[in-house]
């Protein structure tokens, strides 16, 4: 799926990078915590999200993740989206909740990008 | 910031404040940049930019004055030290330990506070050490063996 048929499953909208709307969504990460989205090892991920903080476009940045999906309607202010277009990475909006977008996406073919587990916790 | 080191390294000096969330994580993504400028491979760039951005916020979350983060690039290496001069940390052991935190809730309502940060950082790097003392503060040394590209620019390999 591409990004444009990914925003139109999610009734959302592209709030940037709609000339990159042909870039190909295969794999991604849905996750609120950053540390989280720094263990991930896959890069070429899409990272799905409702952490509106400052903080997300700048870790897709250095994660080289190639689209942001803002769900259950949380909106990045005007900042973080003007420095996602200057970055050239597409973001996407979404009223949807994480869990129905995950579940939509996946049922259309995209898949879990890899992470780093957590370790054990000793016995 | 960026000036030149000594045997023909560059070194990058990025000064982070306390508490300044609204920058928190520029001066990281600024680090994996102009790594990728100086010709570093962009796996590399990418995991001193974690390394980077995991030390960047622990500064702004918990040093009581902010701190520095230099990193120095030469042939063969990343060597990232980032050091704060307080309040220091009370049992390394127990910091190093995956999904432990002290962060404040303002910190975890942010997103960060998953316990996982000095995890990154250590399994970024190939070499890593932290010194910390109550009153003191914290100094963190990290190393990344620099790999190379072959002659296509894909698969890049460890140097031996």
């Amino acid at each position: 799926m591409n990004l444009h048929e990914v925003s139109r499953l999610l009734d959302g909208s592209i709030l940037t990078g709609s000339r990159r709307e042909d870039i190909e969504i295969d794999r991604a990460y849905a996750v609120d915590l950053l540390s989280d989205v720094l263990a991930l090892t896959d890069e070429r991920t899409t990272l799905i999200t409702g952490n509106i903080s400052p903080q997300v476009v700048r870790v897709a940045d250095i994660l080289n993740v190639i689209a942001i999906i803002f769900v259950r309607g949380k909106r990045p202010n005007e900042s973080a989206i003007s420095y996602a277009e200057t970055l050239g990475i597409p973001i996407v909006w979404t009223k949807k909740t994480m869990f129905e977008t995950c579940g939509l996406m996946y049922a259309n073919g995209v898949r879990p990008c890899k992470n780093r587990p957590m370790a054990a916790p000793e016995s | 910031m960026q000036e030149p080191a000594h045997g023909g390294a560059r070194k990058l000096v990025h000064h982070v404040r306390a508490g300044d969330i609204e920058h928190g994580g520029l001066a990281s993504a600024q680090i994996k940049r102009q790594l990728s400028g100086l010709g570093v491979a962009p796996q590399d760039a990418r995991r001193a930019g974690i390394i980077a951005f995991e030390a960047e916020m622990n500064l702004v979350v918990y040093a009581t004055n902010g701190g520095t983060i230099t990193v120095a690039v030469s042939e063969r290496f990343i060597d990232i030290e980032v050091e704060d001069a307080g309040p220091g940390i009370e049992d390394i052991d127990q910091a190093l330990t995956p999904g432990f935190s002290t962060a404040p809730p303002w910190a975890r309502e942010l997103g960060f506070g998953a316990g996982m940060g000095l995890t990154n950082i250590k399994a970024n790097a190939d070499w890593f050490e932290i010194h910390s003392h109550i009153g003191s503060g914290t100094r963190i040394l990290c190393r990344i063996e620099r790999r190379r590209h072959d002659a296509s620019g894909h698969r890049p390999t460890t140097r031996a």
